[in-house]
């Protein structure tokens, strides 16, 4: 007997390994997938019988022989959910970039290449490079850390950009709370980020690329290593890649701690070997970047989107989402939330849709009272604004960003005033020092904030807190003392009782 | 589950870091990757490696002493304890109870952020997200990811790990 069980970190972290262990002391063959995504139902186990694969879950090691004995006896079980495809929350779903996580062993480039993977990068082999950079041109696809830039545009410009050495650096500093869609595709499909970077190189001429990944990730880290081992033992990485005429190698750098190095030019200055300070732009990266080469930096998911838009063409890609959102986003439920999980879907749905809908309203049963989108630089909404499109001009219309599609939901408990002052102390930790409105700003934000807090009459200090914002969001130097006022002034704005006097 | 000790820390030996960082000189911007694999080793970063990773980086001390104080991750105070519980601090957490859960373990191991307890037993360190936010609060003690956490579950894992 053959069991798919998730080896994701989020799978582990709750009992995975021991649930993983049960299964072979029952001699059941063990398959190490990543996760499906539906975390409330992991450990989530998958087991191959006569009728195809029965997903069971949230399962405990314990619970591992009543799991057989109904398998073998054709009997049904509480944690029983027949065919996962089957689940609404999957079947909801547009997988594109998430098609093979929590199927396949990542470990594996056979069952990669078994699964569609490397149609891509064949095609664009078979293409070259200006036919790569049509194609990502054609489909409409964005950066997808945050930033939402054209991907055709920089890739173009980096092309066109004089120099022999260039680099394609990937940003896997998922530091946004609320997002794990990187960690979970490094650790679940580790090939397709592999070969969107190659696709990448070849489209701008680089021949090296690097991965930085955040050291909060340990699993993932594991996981890209494994890869890239096993990618240049098979001849996708190295001197000829798929025995193609193109040369592409990369390497897997571990981050140390610092939030703002997810900032792309903090990102370069790391792994140059330095404090991560954002440089001033211009120049931009694609010109001047990593060692002061001609340089791409995207996020793991815009990577991740290549293959697909090689293997099927940019006009296929481009057929899903809204407006100049195109494509698919992998949204991550996050906080209290019912079913929370990673929620692949063309751009367009509403926030009160995937959080009510998809995402089953509070894991505690209390109502929600504000949701915060794109990470601890985002703003939070109120149910009132639930009617909000997912898409990057819709959130931008009501003072909020997508960021990198992550939803933190927050039950009425929450204390938004201490949600603002927690942003401006986030800030304050985190800010590289190099511009004055971030490093002294932040610091003075909380002070403003608690005096608000303490003091009786507030009216000053609320006026002081916006002049604040403004000077912070119009002369920092990067989005971290740029965006801090979103959920500061969203707080301030949408749930202005909260800012009063304690006392 | 069993925590495995974090680091092998020994006293320094500057024969061994010397051969830890000549491993990184090739390595372009190798400083970060030296840093690593000496904390690996040593379980901190001792004063003497500054001037040794400026030396052999052809470095000023200054530019490697802001670059090692820059990141939270680097230890120049000492090592940990013979445990680290990182406590995930971050919003996603915090909607779930995270820092009431802080502020129980803060008590139960009478430590604030970035202390390490008297006989040495445990460290306790804020961490801003660990990726798993969809099952929080989440923690990660000695590299290994926990969540669904409450304050009962988090003390008796402490006592087990800490056995």
């Amino acid at each position: 007997m053959r069991a798919r069980v998730s080896h994701d970190a989020a799978s582990i972290a709750v009992g995975g390994l021991a649930v993983a262990r049960a299964l072979r002391e029952a001699d059941v063959q063990v398959l190490r997938v990543g996760s499906r995504g539906l975390f409330w139902l992991e450990p989530l186990i998958e087991i191959e019988t006569p009728s195809g694969w029965q997903a069971f879950g949230p399962v405990t090691a314990t619970g591992v022989p009543s799991i057989l004995e109904a398998v073998n006896g054709g009997a049904s079980h509480p944690l029983a959910f027949g065919d996962i495809e089957e689940h609404p929350f999957l079947k909801r779903q547009t997988r594109l970039t998430f098609a093979r996580c929590g199927i396949i062993d990542p470990a594996s480039l056979d069952e990669y290449a078994l699964s569609g993977g490397l149609e891509g990068l064949k095609r664009a082999i078979e293409i070259g490079p200006e036919k790569i950079r049509e194609e990502i041109a054609a489909s409409g696809l964005r950066g997808r850390g945050g930033a939402g830039f054209p991907a055709g545009i920089k890739w173009n410009s980096a092309a066109l950009a004089s120099g022999t050495q260039k680099y394609v650096v990937c940003n896997a500093d998922e530091g946004d709370s609320g997002t794990y869609a990187d960690r979970m595709l490094m650790e679940g499909d580790p090939f397709l980020l592999i070969e969107g970077m190659i696709t990448a190189g070849i489209a701008i001429g680089a021949t090296y690329g690097y991965v930085y990944i955040r050291s909060e990730y340990p699993h993932a880290l594991a996981a890209m290593r494994r890869a890239v081992d096993v990618g240049r033992e098979h001849g996708l990485l190295g001197d000829s890649v798929l025995g193609s005429r193109y040369a592409f190698d990369l390497a897997i750098r571990e981050g140390a701690g610092s939030y703002v190095c997810g900032e792309e030019t903090a990102l370069l200055d790391s792994l140059e070997g330095k404090r991560g300070q954002v440089r001033a732009k211009p120049p931009l990266p694609v010109h001047v970047g990593l060692f002061g080469k001609p340089t791409i930096i995207n996020n793991v998911l815009t990577f991740a989107a290549a293959p697909t838009i090689l293997a099927k063409s940019g006009a296929f890609y481009q057929n899903f989402g809204m407006g100049r959102s195109r494509g698919t986003m992998p949204i991550q439920l996050a906080g209290d939330i019912k079913y929370g999980g990673l929620f692949e879907t063309a751009f367009g749905p509403t926030l009160g849709e995937l959080v009510n809908d998809i995402g089953g309203g509070t894991r505690s049963g209390r109502p929600i009272r504000a949701v915060q989108v794109g990470g601890p630089l985002g703003a939070y909404f109120p149910a009132t604004l639930f009617d909000t499109p997912f898409d990057y001009e819709a959130f931008t219309a009501r003072d909020g960003l997508i960021g990198h599609g992550g939803i933190v939901v927050f039950n009425d408990t929450v204390d938004m005033a201490h949600q603002a002052r927690f942003a401006m102390e986030f800030c304050a930790l985190e800010s590289c020092g190099k511009c004055t409105p971030c490093r002294i700003g932040s610091v003075r934000g909380m002070e403003v904030i608690d005096r608000l807090l303490a003091e009786p009459d507030s009216g000053a200090q609320v006026a002081l807190l916006k002049d604040l914002c403004d000077v912070m969001k119009s002369g920092s130097l990067c989005a971290l003392g740029g965006f801090v006022p979103y959920p500061v002034m969203s707080a301030l704005q949408h749930f202005p009782e909260d800012f009063h006097s304690r006392c | 589950m069993t925590g495995k000790p974090v680091a092998p820390r020994d006293s320094w030996n500057e024969t061994r870091a010397q051969k830890i960082i000549a491993a990184h000189l090739a390595v372009p911007g190798g400083l970060l990757p030296a840093l690593h694999a000496l904390q690996a080793d040593f379980g901190w970063i001792p004063k003497p490696a500054i001037a040794l990773l400026a030396h052999q980086f052809n470095l000023s001390r200054a530019e490697v002493f802001g670059t090692v104080s820059f990141y939270h991750d680097f230890r120049l105070e000492g090592p940990a304890g013979r445990h680290v519980l990182k406590l995930c601090r971050a919003e996603a957490c915090q909607s779930v109870g995270g820092e009431k859960l802080a502020a129980a373990m803060k008590q139960h191991l009478k430590l604030n952020w970035n202390e390490t307890s008297a006989d040495g037993a445990w460290t306790l360190e804020p961490v801003f997200c660990l990726g798993l936010c969809a099952s929080g609060p989440s923690a990660m003690i000695d590299g290994e990811p926990i969540a669904r956490l409450d304050s009962d579950k988090l003390t008796a894992i402490l006592a087990e790990v800490g056995r």
